[in-house]
């Protein structure tokens, strides 16, 4: 059973909470612990509650949990938003006297943080009191945060870094002077060597990078920026180019053209963005041009919940765009999966010719966590059908099939620049050549040897399971859920219930061999999702039937999905199937 | 050396007569002229009659969606500066639909050029109204004459900071060979608005009209093709019937500004990692 702590800091907007949470969660990240930090915040620059959960554990978890141990509050409402989660004898520090919600047995200290941090030079240091506050709770040394506060600090000099460390010993020192509670950390594991302490969306960037992505069109937007930026860091670097296009029209058009011109190209953003991108999605696939977009998906429609978590895009990706076409959607399920998949979303572009949708969501993309697992060794490019000049030798200029009606429907890619592969790339329906046509034959050939493409798509499973087939319940959810889903698993199965999970990571071509054993194996399923609709659940009654036991756990409310709520809805489920 | 049979590909379907026959024609000229090669060209077009000028001039082509072809032909660029890049479109599409880009591309100053076939009328939709279509002109979608004003696709460029303004017109084949030839020599975006007449849907802009009205820079001795505000007050006066090379001027390319930005075409190079790389990537994350 993992052994865990959860802490969570929280104030006004601009008050420097994220900076707290990041201290306390690389530094428990360095000491060998699994950390996975959780942000919640609101789309305004200053004021408004956010917080920052950080959840310390002994093995590698994918969600920030459902508890709360330790908080530390900068104002009241951070009391009274999160106080539901403190557990029994957990500990609530306050700046300033704060009431408590209610008369469950939780301590709530009153610490002077603002007045100890001027002591030490300034207030602005009342996050750096709180996390000495924090060591003392849970028995750490205030020089355990010193590599953390040197890396952040060094570079405004040492006075500051001296200063930071000398507000952390204050925090430290008055709490063991007043307090005596204690709570429990784990012990921390051995350090692995590849103990990386990451985003999905870095993972992300990373994963672009190292499949030879070398131009990104984006417009800003959350949640996807952080992946422009981290790209703006890496790609000129490696001799490329970031482009902030003038909008996500822009964004995927320069996309296109860059991946038409023979370098791995792609453009990333959120809903409204991949809202504005759907004409050219269609480009992308009449013309054959390789493309990925990455979309990680946030509340919606329309503005929604800009800074809220939701997998409501599942549709879009799936259908968007007008006209029938070929493309891939896969949803990466944990951090690693962001870096690997983008490898494959860029092998599958270029050996397929058509877009690939990358679908992350908020929680997965700017969620920070502990791994172990990324592994470069995976990275293989490998770029599909394009010609040799030794195969264009002997083509009649302007005679390159570039559309030729092959069996497996993939047709030779000439790259401009190459001799004899001139052709023409175009949405309209074309001939061989790619000449625009309207021969009612060659129409349907070329409509025929687009759909033919996908049909051996074996590259992915897109399917992870733990538990047989004949589950009283089996529990399915796609990306990002993996983690709470398979918590909820576990608290089920300890309570001697026959549960299986399977989480999906290919939604198109949809996985309907795999699953098809779940399915058609269980008394009952459940389908869980961050959706209204029940997007996912209406995929596999599309392609697997059995809709009178497929069941839904949804949520839609801008928060991202707990344990609890998943093992409640299992249990309703469950007792209806099970009328004893 | 390619010759000027290997700039032609498909037979133009445009209507006999059409201005956009002419615009072809200038640009492989000026191709042949600049020696370049027609494999290492890429022309990207829009939507609309103007939109098949790349299937049926020699290079590789990329027919793009309405209103897009200047992002999808900056993304050529991108991805290998080393090709000879051409957006290509009407004014329904630059300057309807896809206006916002054309001042983004200004702005941004890639190297690539942009031609105009501006025939103030949606040609291939059989009439309406087009963003330049004169205040007052009967189309079918305005029965009672238009009643916006134009847009003005000169005075955008030359306000928007734009390195190469030039205007050309279909009927005069000589004169527009030799400004496509600077705008593909100018290093950094060129632009060229090209009076293209329908001959089909569009009775008021004809060969006749500019012809009498078109006055050509190069007869001015006074006209000074460096200085953007005294190009303003020039086209202005003229009421924009002006042709040849109108601004000219130096600005650092989008290329040229990113210093790390591989000089040698992203396309012609692999792009894997190193384990070196790896280990300094994810030294950030430890």
């Amino acid at each position: 059973m993992t052994k865990e702590l959860g802490w969570k800091v929280g104030g006004e907007q601009g008050a420097g909470i994220d900076s707290t949470g990041e201290i306390f969660a690389w530094t428990m990240h360095r000491l060998g612990y699994y950390v996975f930090a959780y942000r919640h915040f609101m789309s305004r620059i200053k004021g408004g509650h956010t917080n920052y959960k950080i959840r310390v554990a002994d093995e590698m978890i994918s969600h920030h949990g459902d508890e709360l141990h330790l908080l530390v509050a900068f104002d009241q409402e951070t009391v009274s938003v999160n106080w539901h989660e403190m557990v029994d004898g957990g500990v609530v520090i306050s700046d300033g006297p704060m009431k408590a919600v209610d008369d469950r047995p939780v301590h709530l200290y009153e610490i002077p943080l603002t007045s100890l941090a001027k002591e030490a030079g300034s207030a602005i240091m009342k996050n750096m009191v709180a996390v000495g506050v924090t060591a003392a709770i849970i028995g750490l040394r205030p020089e355990d945060f010193l590599t953390v506060i040197e890396d952040r600090f060094a570079k405004k000099g040492q006075e500051i870094v001296d200063s930071n460390l000398n507000a952390v010993r204050k925090g430290y020192d008055y709490y063991n002077e007043h307090f005596t509670t204690r709570l429990t950390l784990p012990v921390a594991p051995p350090l692995s060597p590849n103990h990386l302490y990451i985003s999905g969306n870095e993972a992300i960037a990373l994963g672009a990078l190292a499949a030879g992505c070398r131009v990104l069109a984006q417009y800003p937007i959350t949640p996807a920026t952080e992946v422009m930026y981290s790209l703006v860091k890496y790609l000129p670097e490696y001799g490329g180019i970031v482009v902030q296009a003038e909008d996500e029209i822009s964004a995927v058009n320069m996309a296109i053209g860059a991946n038409y011109g023979g370098t791995r190209s792609m453009t990333c953003t959120s809903g409204p963005g991949f809202s504005l991108m759907m004409e050219a999605l269609g480009l992308a696939g009449m013309s054959e041009t390789p493309l990925v977009i990455v979309d990680v998906q946030r509340s919606g429609p329309s503005t929604g919940l800009p800074t809220k978590t939701e997998q409501s895009d599942l549709y879009e990706a799936l259908y968007g765009s007008h006209g029938e076409f070929p493309r891939i959607v896969l949803a990466p399920t944990t951090v690693e999966e962001c870096f690997s998949y983008m490898v494959e979303a860029f092998n599958l572009a270029e050996k397929y010719q058509c877009p690939v949708i990358v679908a992350s969501d908020l929680y997965m993309g700017m969620s920070k966590g502990s791994s172990d697992l990324l592994d470069p060794g995976i990275v293989k490019i490998e770029r599909g059908k394009i010609v040799t000049e030794d195969q264009l030798q002997g083509v009649v200029r302007g005679q390159f099939r570039r559309y030729e009606v092959t069996e497996d429907g993939i047709s030779p890619r000439a790259i401009p620049g190459q001799k004899g592969g001139r052709f023409i790339a175009l949405g309209n329906e074309h001939d061989e050549l790619g000449f625009e046509m309207e021969d009612q034959t060659m129409r349907r050939l070329q409509m025929d040897k687009r759909a033919r493409k996908l049909a051996a798509f074996a590259e992915l499973e897109g399917v992870a399971a733990v538990g047989t087939y004949d589950a009283e319940l089996t529990l399915i959810g796609f990306g990002s859920t993996k983690g709470v889903i398979r918590e909820a698993q576990e608290a089920l199965l300890a309570q001697g219930l026959h549960v299986t999970h399977v989480q999906l990571s290919v939604l198109a071509p949809f996985p309907t061999d795999s699953l098809r054993p779940f399915v058609q194996g269980a008394r009952a399923l459940l389908v869980v999702e961050v959706n209204s609709q029940g997007q996912l659940a209406s995929q596999i009654k599309l392609h697997l039937g059995c809709h009178d036991k497929i069941e839904s756990c949804l949520k839609y409310d801008g928060d991202p999905l707990l344990v609890s709520e998943i093992v409640k809805r299992a249990k309703e489920v469950m007792t209806v199937g099970n009328p004893s | 050396m390619a010759i000027l049979a290997d700039f032609k590909a498909e037979k133009p379907t445009w209507c006999p007569g059409c201005g956009d026959f002419g615009v072809l024609n200038a640009l492989q000229r000026a191709s042949v002229e600049l020696g370049l090669d027609p494999e290492e060209m890429v022309v990207v077009s829009g939507i609309g009659c103007s939109g098949k000028l790349s299937a049926y001039f020699g290079s590789y082509g990329l027919h793009s969606i309405h209103g897009r072809s200047l992002p999808t032909a900056q993304g050529v660029k991108l991805a290998n500066r080393e090709l000879t890049v051409l957006a290509a479109g009407g004014d329904g599409d630059g300057f309807g639909i896809g206006l916002g880009h054309f001042i983004h591309a200004m702005r941004r100053n890639i190297d690539i050029t942009y031609l105009v076939m501006d025939n103030h009328i949606y040609g291939l939709t059989t009439g309406q109204t087009s963003p330049t279509s004169d205040a007052g002109m009967i189309t079918k979608t305005a029965p009672t004459g238009a009643v916006e004003e134009p847009v003005h696709p000169l005075h955008l460029a030359l306000v928007t900071g734009c390195g190469f303004v030039a205007q050309g017109f279909s009927g005069d084949i000589v004169q527009l060979a030799t400004i496509v030839k600077r705008a593909i020599a100018h290093k950094g975006f060129s632009f060229v608005n090209i009076f293209s007449p329908c001959v089909t849907y569009n009775k008021q802009n004809t060969y006749e009209f500019y012809k009498s009205h078109v006055k050509k820079v190069e007869d001015d001795p006074t006209y000074d093709a460096g200085n953007r505000f005294a190009a303003l007050e020039r086209v202005t006066e003229a009421n924009a019937l002006l042709t040849g090379v109108l601004y000219e001027g130096d600005r650092v390319t989008f290329e040229d500004g990113h210093a790390k930005y591989s000089t040698k075409g992203l396309a012609t190079q692999e792009h894997t990692l190193s384990d070196d790389d790896y280990v300094k990537l994810l030294a950030d994350f430890r």
